[in-house]
C-alpha cells in the first residue's frame, strides 16, 4: 500500500489503445466455411478451447494450403471479455501467412506482445494476462488436429505459470541459483504467478497441476539434501568443517573416545560434548566435565589445552574447545 | 443520452436533499455539542432528521437509531460488538447468516472466525432467498446472532424477514437485517417485523454517501464500535455530520412518501425492460417479480460474457454492473452467482440493471436498442454462437469453478 494505491486503478484504463480498438471491432472475427476451404483447394481446420462454464471460450479456424501447411486465412470466435476478444484477433492476425510449424511457436507472450501501444508497457492488467492464455492453447489444438498429433505433444517443457509462461525447470533453476526463500521473490525473478495467481496456491481462479508453494518448498528441501550430501562427502574426506552439525559432534567424540576420554577415566572424571557453534574464524566446542574433572584445577589449564590441542591436530586449526 | 441503471451500487442525490444540506456547509456550520449558540443552532435540523427517519421506518420512541459513516460501520458494529457482549463472556459463541451477504457481513464474520467465533453460512434456493426452515434447523443455544439480508444487492430478492425474526425471538436470539437495499425500495415497518438491529445506509435511496444509520430495537445494549465522546448518547462518538444527517433524512422521507406507488412506477418501468430483454433468446432473469425490489434485473445472456456486455453498454453510454468472474480483481466468480447456480453460468454472464424513481420512460426505450445490439454484436463474435461444427477431436474442455 502506497498513496497510489489508496484509489485503486479502474480495470479498463489499464488496457492498451489496441485492445480497446480490437474489442470494439474486431478484424478477424468470423467463420471458414468446408466449401469456401475447398474451393481454394484448401483444408479447414476448426478447433475449440474452453468452455463457457470457464469464462472463456474460443474458436479458432485455420484455412491450410496443404502444399506447404501455410495457413492463408484464419477467423475465430470467442466468448470472453474485452481481453479475451482482443487477444484471439491479435492470434488470429499472427497466425495468417505462417506454417502450422511457425504458428506453434506463437505464445501467449507474443499475443500481449502486438497488443502493447509501446513495447514497455503491458496491454492489459495483471490479472487479465491470464484471458490471453487461451489464444497460445487453441493453436496448439488446431495444429494438433491438422498433423493429427497429441497437441501436447508441442510442448517440450512443463509450463507452470501459463501467463508468464515460465517452465518448472526454469523455475527450479532460479530458486538453486539466487537462494529464493519465498513466492515473491520467485515473481520478482521470473514474473511467475504475477498475474492472475492461479499458479501460487490451490484455490485460485484454475486449478493447476503444478503450485510454486509446493515447488519451493520441494526446490528448498532438495537443496538443503545437496547441501547435506556435499557435507557428508565431505565429512567421508575428513574436511572437518564442511562436515555438517551431526557429522562434526561424532568426529569430536571419536577423537575425545580414541585420545581424551581414558585419561580422564583414570582420575575418575570425565567429559560430554554439549554443542558446536560455527563462526567465521572459530569452531567453538562447548564441553562440560563431569564426576572429579568437575571442578578440578586442571580443568581449566591444562587438561583443557590437552583436549584443545589434540582436537585441533585431529580436525581443524579453527577448534576452541569451551567449558561449561 | 446517457442512462444510469447502476443504482443498487449507488444513487444521484436527489435536488431537494442537495438544497436542504446547503445552509449546513455555510451558514450553519456550528458543532451541535458546542454550548454556544451556532452549536445549539443546527439542533432543530437534526433533531428533525431523527424524526424524519424513525417516522420512515416506524420505529418507536423507545428504539435508538444511530447515525453512522455508512452500512459497512453498522454491520460491522452489531457483528463485532456482539462478539465483545456474548462471546468473550463465553455464554454462547456462534452467528448464522447467509453465503449471499454483503462483504461487509462476509468479511466480517470471516475476521470473528479467525477470533474462534463459529459461523453458519446459509445457502440460498435458486430464486436466491434464504428459506425459513433453513435459518430454524441451524439455531443452536449457542448462537448469539442471526443476520440475514433483507434484499439482495445481487438479485433484489426479498427474504422472509418477517418469519425469520417470528423464529428468532422464539429462540431468543438476537437478529440483525442488513436493510441497504430494502429502505427506500420497499416498505420496511418496524413495527410489523421483529429485528434487534437494523443497518442502512443513506446514499442508496438519493442521499449523500458516507452517511447510515443502525437501528437498535429498545435502545438494548450494544458495546460501540467508537468510543471517544458523548455524541449520540455515548453510542457513537464522532462530531455529528450534520449537513448529511439533515441530507439523509430529508432523503428517507421524500423515498418512503408513496413508497408503494412509486414502486409500482419504478417496476412497471423495470419489467417493460426485462420483458424486452427476455424477447431475446437464451435468456432467464434470477428470481420472481413478486418476491424481488421493484427495481432490479439479474439477467443471463447466454454467449455473452458478463464484462464484454459492460463494456458494449458502457460504449453506449449506459451504466450496469456485473457478477463475473473476468470483471473482479481476482478473478474469482462473485459468491451471490455461485450460490444461486454456478451450473447456469450466471457467474460468467451476469449483468445487473437497476433503476431508480428518476429513470424515466426514454431512458428504458434507449437501454432496450443498445442493449439488444450490444447483444446481437457479442453473440456474432461469440464462439458458443458459433454455428459450423468442429472437426472430429475438437470438443470442448472441461473445467471447474472454484466455490470458496
Amino acid at each position: 500500500m502506497a498513496k497510489a494505491d489508496i484509489l485503486g486503478a479502474s480495470l479498463w484504463d489499464a488496457y492498451s489503445n489496441k485492445v480497446t480498438t480490437l474489442m470494439n471491432n474486431p478484424q478477424h472475427q468470423g467463420e471458414i466455411t468446408e466449401e469456401e476451404a475447398e474451393s481454394h483447394g484448401n483444408k479447414l481446420i476448426v478447433a475449440d478451447f474452453g468452455a463457457e462454464s470457464c469464462g472463456d471460450a474460443v474458436r479458432l479456424y485455420w484455412e491450410i494450403d496443404p502444399k506447404d501447411d501455410r495457413i492463408v486465412n484464419s477467423k475465430f470466435k470467442s466468448f470472453g471479455c474485452g481481453t479475451a476478444i482482443a487477444s484471439s484477433d491479435v492470434m488470429t492476425e499472427l497466425c495468417i501467412g505462417k506454417t502450422v510449424q511457425e504458428a506453434v511457436k506463437i505464445t501467449n507472450i507474443d499475443v500481449e506482445m502486438a497488443l502493447r501501444d509501446t513495447p514497455d508497457v503491458p496491454a492489459v492488467p495483471p490479472q487479465k494476462m491470464h484471458c490471453s492464455v487461451m489464444a497460445y492453447d487453441v493453436i496448439k489444438k488446431a495444429a494438433g488436429l491438422y498433423m493429427g498429433v497429441d497437441s501436447d505433444s508441442f510442448e517440450s517443457e512443463i509450463i507452470v505459470c501459463e501467463c508468464a509462461r515460465v517452465s518448472l525447470g526454469t523455475l527450479q533453476e532460479v530458486i538453486k541459483l539466487n537462494d529464493l526463500k519465498t513466492v515473491e521473490q520467485i515473481t520478482d525473478y521470473t514474473k511467475a504467478g504475477g498475474f492472475c495467481k492461479s499458479c501460487i496456491k490451490p484455490g485460485g481462479h484454475e486449478a493447476r497441476e503444478y503450485y510454486l508453494v509446493d515447488i519451493l518448498k520441494n526446490t528448498r528441501r532438495e537443496m538443503d539434501e545437496e547441501k547435506m550430501r556435499a557435507a557428508a562427502d565431505a565429512g567421508g574426506k575428513g574436511n572437518f568443517e564442511a562436515m555438517t552439525l551431526v557429522q562434526q559432534i561424532k568426529a569430536v567424540d571419536a577423537v575425545v573416545d580414541e585420545n581424551v576420554r581414558q585419561f580422564l577415566i583414570m582420575d575418575g572424571g570425565n567429559m560430554e560434548v554439549i554443542d558446536i557453534k560455527k563462526g567465521d574464524e572459530y569452531i567453538d566446542i562447548y564441553i562440560r566435565y563431569l564426576g572429579a574433572c568437575n571442578g578440578c584445577a586442571s580443568s581449566s589449564t591444562g587438561t583443557l589445552y590437552a583436549i584443545e590441542s589434540t582436537l585441533k591436530e585431529k580436525l581443524s586449526k579453527k577448534i576452541r574447545v569451551l567449558p561449561i | 443520452m446517457q442512462v444510469y441503471l447502476d443504482n443498487n451500487a449507488t444513487t444521484m442525490v436527489d435536488p431537494l436533499v442537495v438544497e436542504v444540506m446547503q445552509p449546513f456547509f455555510s451558514e450553519l456550520y456550528g458543532n451541535p455539542n458546542s454550548l454556544h449558540k451556532f452549536g445549539t443552532a443546527t439542533h432543530p435540523a437534526i433533531s428533525k432528521a431523527i424524526d424524519q427517519v424513525y417516522t420512515a421506518l416506524n420505529a418507536s420512541d423507545s428504539d435508538d437509531i444511530v447515525f453512522t459513516s455508512c452500512a459497512t460501520e453498522s454491520n460491522n458494529w452489531v457483528l463485532q460488538s456482539i462478539v465483545t457482549d456474548l462471546v468473550r463472556h463465553g455464554e454462547k459463541n456462534h452467528i448464522v447468516t447467509t453465503e449471499v451477504e454483503h462483504p461487509s457481513i462476509l468479511s466480517t464474520c470471516r475476521f470473528l472466525e479467525d477470533q474462534g467465533v463459529k459461523v453458519t453460512y446459509l445457502p440460498v434456493n435458486d430464486q436466491g432467498i434464504v428459506e425459513v426452515s433453513t435459518v430454524k434447523s441451524f439455531i443452536t443455544d449457542k448462537t448469539a446472532l442471526v443476520s440475514v439480508m433483507w434484499a439482495s444487492n445481487e438479485t433484489g430478492m426479498i427474504n422472509p424477514i418477517k418469519e425469520i425474526g417470528e423464529i428468532c425471538k422464539a429462540k431468543g436470539v438476537l437478529f440483525h437485517t442488513d436493510a441497504v437495499q430494502a429502505v427506500g425500495k420497499i416498505p420496511v415497518d418496524l413495527q410489523d417485523v421483529h429485528v434487534d438491529f437494523l443497518s442502512m445506509s443513506a446514499h442508496k435511496f438519493h442521499g449523500p454517501k458516507g452517511i447510515g444509520a443502525l437501528y437498535i430495537k429498545n435502545s438494548q445494549k450494544l458495546t460501540p464500535l467508537l468510543h471517544g465522546g458523548e455524541h449520540m448518547g455515548g453510542r457513537r462518538s464522532g462530531t455529528l455530520n450534520v449537513p448529511f444527517i439533515v441530507g439523509m433524512g430529508k432523503a428517507i422521507e421524500l423515498a418512503t412518501a408513496n413508497i408503494k406507488e412509486t414502486g409500482a412506477k419504478i417496476r412497471a418501468k423495470r419489467d417493460r425492460l426485462e420483458d424486452a430483454i427476455l424477447e431475446l433468446s437464451d435468456t432467464f432473469v434470477v428470481g420472481d417479480r413478486e418476491n424481488r425490489t421493484p427495481n432490479t434485473i439479474l439477467i443471463s445472456i447466454k454467449g455473452v460474457e458478463g464484462e464484454g456486455m459492460l463494456w458494449d453498454l458502457n460504449n453506449g453510454q449506459i451504466g450496469a454492473s456485473t457478477g463475473s468472474a473476468c470483471a473482479s480483481e481476482d478473478l474469482e466468480a462473485n459468491t451471490v452467482m455461485l450460490a444461486i447456480g454456478a451450473d447456469n453460468e450466471l457467474a460468467h454472464t451476469g449483468i445487473r440493471l437497476s433503476l431508480s424513481r428518476f429513470t424515466t420512460d426514454s431512458e428504458i426505450d434507449y437501454t432496450i436498442t443498445h442493449f439488444k445490439s450490444a447483444v446481437l454484436r457479442l453473440r456474432a463474435i461469440s464462439s458458443s454462437f458459433a454455428k459450423v461444427q468442429p472437426t472430429p477431436g475438437g470438443e470442448v474442455q472441461e473445467c471447474e469453478l472454484h466455490h470458496h
